[in-house]
C-alpha cells in the first residue's frame, strides 16, 4: 500500500514556499481580501445561533462516536446502498482508487468526465491518472475550473481559487475558452463559465464526484454546494462515481440536522447551502442510472489509530480554520504544498502521508489558537500540532542546531544554578554583536529573529540578582 | 500613598512570584514592577530562587521530554505556595491547558493530583489583580496614551477578556487607544519567529501598522514574548513607538514616574 497526498511528496517545505508566497503582494492581497469577506459573513450567521455551542458540541460527539465504530457504520452503509441499486468499491490507497475509476469509465465506454466538488480526486491526483488513460476531465465547480484552466493549484479546501482576483479569472477564460472579448464582471465571468460548461454538462456521459455525508442506515450520499453546477454533475450523467474518504459516514438520516447546520455557516457564511443534494442508489427513470461509489481509506485507518490525534477526522472541511489563522492568511494555501491547506492540512497531511514529507507543516503555526476558536467540530488543531511536532523530534528529523540548542536550555533549566550561569554566559557572549543597547545582527538558529526585528541586550542585572542583593 | 479600600482586599496574601525564565534574564523591569505593585497592595511576595522555566519552549516545539523534567521541577519548587502569580499570560497557559496532559500522558497518579492541587493556585497578574483581589484600580499613574496589544493565549486560552482594559482604565492620565483587529496574532509564536521568518514578519508587519495607526506612545500588553517580539520591528524601524508590560504601567505612580 502506497498512501499519497497530491503532491505533498515533493512539495517545498514550508518556510521556502511561504517565503515567496508572502512576496506576492497581489496574491496577498486576494487572500486577506476574501478570508476577510467569508470571516465577517461567518461571524454574523454564528453569532444569531443561540444554540451554536450546542451544536458544535453534538456535532463533535457524532462524529467521535462514529469514528468508534466505523467498521460497523461503514459496512451497514454498504449494505443499504447495494439495496438501493448502487455500487460500493473500496479502495486501500490512491492508486487502487483512481485504478477502479479509470476502470469503470473505460467500461462504460467514455473518454471524457464532468467532475465536481471532490478534493479527495485531488489527494489521490485522479486527474493525472485520467488523463494519463486518454481520459478527458472537465472540473465544473466554478473555482475548480478556474484552477484548471489556469494550470493551477487549490489554494482553500471550500474556494479553491481564492488567490485570484477576477482580472485574473478573466485572463484564463480568455486564453482558455479562446475568448477575444470578455467583460471583468462577476455576471460577465459567469455566463463565460456557464456557456463552457452548459454544454459539456449535456454532453458528457459519466460525472465523477465527491460527497459530503455518507448516511449509514440508508445508504443515502450527500453533496452541499452553493452553484447548482453540482446538482448538474449528479443528475444528469447516466453514470455517477463519487469517490469519498471512509471518515465521510454518519450514522443516521437525522444527523444532518447537526451538520447541515454547522457547514454552512462555518464554510460560506450562509444559513443554508442553495443545493443540498442527497441520493440512495439508483431510481429508474430519474438520473444517473447506474452509481458506482469508491471509499478510500488512504492513510485514514493510520490516523484513527492514534488516540491522541484522530480527532482529525472529525473534519467536516468547512475551511473555517484557513479563514481563522493568521499564517493562511499571510501565504494562502500553496505554501502547504498539499491539497489540504490551513490548519487542517497542516495537521491532515503529515498524518495521511508519512511524516517525512511533511515535517515543516506542524510548525508552520503560532499555536495562537483562532482554528480551535471557530472549528464546528471543536478540533484541538493547536494540541495535535504539538503533539506531531514531538513525532518530528522524536523520529530524529528536527535541524540539528535545534536540538542543540534545546538540549542546552533544558540542561541549563533543569536548576537555578546553572541557569545563572547560561545567563552570565549569554550576557559576556553578546558584545559583539551589541550595538547601543540592541542586538540586531545575531548568528545562528537567531538570525531569523534579528532579520527583521531588533533584541534588547541582556540586562546586566537579572531579576533574580535584583532579588537576591534587595 | 495609595491605600486600598478595605472591600477589595478580603485578606493579605504571601504571594510567590514566577518570574519566568525569559522575564527574568531579559526583562527584570516587568518582574520589579509586579513587587512594587502587590506590595503596595499590602501583600508580602516572595521569590523562590529555585525556579527556572515552565517548559513551554521545549513543550511546543515538540521537545516533550524535556519539558515533563521542567513540570517536574515547578511542581517541586512551587507545591507548598499559597498562591502563584506569573507576569506571562502564555505561561499560565502552558501550566493551566497542558499540565494537565502531562501528567495523563506521564500515566502518573501522584503527578496527576499534585497539578490539579496547583493550578487554581496559580494566576496572570492581570488576573490575580482583577479576579483574586477584585481590583481594578490599583493606584497608578501613567501620563501616556497606550494601546494594548491581547496576548493569543491571554484572549483565548487564559479568556482575560476585558481585565487588562479594565485595569488600564483606572489608571490615572493614561489615554488607552483601541488597537484595530486586536484578536490576530503577532506572529511570534515562540520558535515560529525563528523557524518561520518570513511569515512570522509578514503577520508582525500586520500588527505595526495597526499599532502605528493608533498613534499610541507605547504597546502594552501582560506577555512581554509578544512584546519584544513587536518592540523589535518597532526598533528596527526606527517608530518611536515602545512596548511596556502591563505590570509597569500599573506599578507607575504620580510619585515615582
Amino acid at each position: 500500500m502506497s498512501v499519497r497526498v497530491g503532491e505533498a511528496a515533493s512539495a517545498l517545505p514550508f518556510p521556502e514556499a511561504a517565503k515567496k508566497l508572502v512576496a506576492n503582494s497581489q496574491l496577498r492581497r486576494n487572500v486577506r481580501h476574501a478570508t476577510n469577506v467569508i470571516r465577517s459573513k461567518r461571524g454574523r450567521v454564528v453569532e444569531e445561533m443561540p444554540d451554536w455551542e450546542q451544536l458544535r458540541d453534538s456535532g463533535k460527539a457524532i462524529k467521535d462516536h462514529t469514528l468508534a465504530h466505523l467498521d460497523q457504520y461503514l459496512i451497514q452503509f454498504e449494505a443499504a446502498c447495494t439495496k438501493a441499486g448502487g455500487q460500493v468499491h473500496w479502495a486501500r490507497d490512491a492508486d487502487e482508487a483512481n485504478r477502479i475509476i479509470v476502470d469503470l469509465v473505460k467500461r462504460y465506454g467514455s473518454d471524457e468526465v464532468i467532475k465536481v466538488k471532490t478534493m479527495t480526486s485531488d489527494e489521490t491526483r485522479l486527474n493525472v491518472a485520467l488523463e494519463a488513460a486518454g481520459i478527458t476531465p472537465f472540473e465544473t465547480d466554478l473555482a475548480d475550473l478556474i484552477v484548471q484552466l489556469g494550470d493551477d493549484k487549490p489554494s482553500h479546501i471550500v474556494v479553491p481559487a481564492l488567490h485570484r482576483n477576477r482580472m485574473e479569472i478573466r485572463e484564463i477564460f480568455m486564453g482558455k475558452m479562446g475568448l477575444d472579448s470578455l467583460g471583468y464582471l462577476p455576471e460577465d465571468l459567469t455566463a463565460a463559465a456557464r456557456k463552457y460548461l452548459r454544454e459539456r454538462f449535456l454532453r458528457v456521459k459519466v460525472g465523477i464526484s465527491g460527497a459530503n455525508y455518507l448516511i449509514a442506515e440508508t445508504g443515502s450520499v450527500v453533496v452541499v454546494e452553493s452553484e447548482g453546477n453540482g446538482r448538474m454533475c449528479l443528475t444528469l450523467p447516466e453514470v455517477l462515481i463519487s469517490i469519498v474518504g471512509v471518515e465521510k459516514v454518519i450514522p443516521r438520516f437525522e444527523d444532518l440536522e447537526v451538520y447541515l447546520q454547522l457547514l454552512p455557516r462555518s464554510a460560506t457564511g450562509e444559513r443554508m447551502n442553495p443545493y443540498n443534494s442527497i441520493w440512495t442508489g439508483v431510481t429508474p427513470g430519474d438520473g444517473p442510472q447506474a452509481f458506482h461509489i469508491v471509499l478510500l481509506d488512504n492513510g485514514r485507518t493510520k490516523v484513527l489509530a492514534d488516540p491522541e490525534s484522530r480527532e482529525t477526522l472529525d473534519c467536516i472541511r468547512c475551511g473555517a480554520c484557513l479563514n481563522a489563522c493568521p499564517v493562511y492568511r499571510q501565504t494562502g494555501g500553496h505554501a502547504y504544498g498539499s491539497v489540504y491547506a490551513g490548519p487542517i492540512g497542516a495537521i491532515l497531511t503529515p498524518q495521511l502521508q508519512s511524516m517525512e514529507h511533511s515535517q515543516t507543516l506542524p510548525y508552520a503555526s503560532t499555536l495562537c489558537g483562532a482554528c480551535y476558536e471557530v472549528c464546528p467540530v471543536k478540533i484541538n488543531i493547536p494540541e495535535i500540532l504539538i503533539h506531531l511536532r514531538t513525532k518530528v523530534v522524536d523520529s530524529g528529523h528536527a535541524p540539528l542546531a535545534e536540538r542543540l540548542a534545546m538540549k542546552g536550555a533544558a540542561f541549563a533549566m533543569s536548576k537555578a544554578s546553572r541557569l545563572s550561569l547560561a545567563h552570565a554566559f549569554a550576557r559576556l557572549g553578546q558584545w559583539p554583536f551589541n550595538d547601543d543597547g540592541k542586538l540586531d545582527n545575531l548568528p545562528g538558529l537567531l538570525a531569523g529573529w534579528t532579520e527583521f526585528r531588533d533584541l534588547d541586550a541582556i540586562p546586566s542585572q537579572s531579576f533574580r540578582e535584583w532579588w537576591s542583593k534587595r | 500613598m495609595y491605600s486600598p479600600s478595605p472591600a477589595a482586599i478580603h485578606y493579605l496574601l504571601v504571594i510567590s512570584l514566577f518570574i519566568t525564565c525569559y522575564n527574568d534574564a531579559l526583562f527584570p523591569q516587568t518582574g520589579q514592577a509586579v513587587v512594587t505593585v502587590l506590595e503596595r497592595l499590602g501583600h508580602t511576595v516572595e521569590f523562590r530562587a529555585a525556579q527556572t522555566c515552565c517548559g513551554q519552549m521545549h513543550y511546543n516545539t515538540g521537545y516533550r521530554n524535556d519539558s515533563y523534567t521542567l513540570l517536574r521541577q515547578f511542581l517541586q519548587v512551587f507545591a507548598d505556595a499559597e498562591v502563584i502569580v506569573c507576569p506571562s499570560s502564555s505561561c499560565v497557559a502552558m501550566m493551566r491547558d497542558h499540565y494537565p496532559k502531562m501528567a495523563d500522558q506521564l500515566n502518573d497518579p501522584a503527578l496527576q493530583s499534585q497539578v490539579a492541587a496547583i493550578l487554581p493556585r496559580i494566576f496572570e497578574f492581570s488576573e490575580f489583580l482583577t479576579d483574586k483581589l477584585g481590583l481594578t484600580d490599583v493606584g497608578a499613574f501613567y501620563p501616556h496614551t497606550v494601546t494594548l496589544h491581547s496576548s493569543c493565549h491571554g484572549l483565548r486560552s487564559l479568556h482575560l477578556g476585558s481585565k487588562p482594559a479594565d485595569l488600564l482604565k483606572q489608571v490615572k492620565g493614561l489615554t488607552l487607544l483601541e488597537l484595530p483587529d486586536a484578536d490576530q496574532c503577532c506572529g511570534f509564536g515562540g520558535t515560529f519567529a525563528v523557524k518561520n521568518p518570513d511569515v512570522s514578519a509578514a503577520m508582525l508587519s500586520d500588527k505595526l501598522q495597526c499599532i502605528l495607526g493608533t498613534n499610541a506612545e507605547a504597546c502594552t500588553g501582560a506577555d512581554n514574548s509578544c512584546l519584544m517580539h513587536i518592540g523589535g520591528a518597532l526598533s528596527r524601524q526606527r517608530t518611536g513607538v515602545r512596548t511596556v508590560h502591563l505590570a509597569e504601567i500599573l506599578a507607575s505612580t504620580e510619585k515615582s514616574s
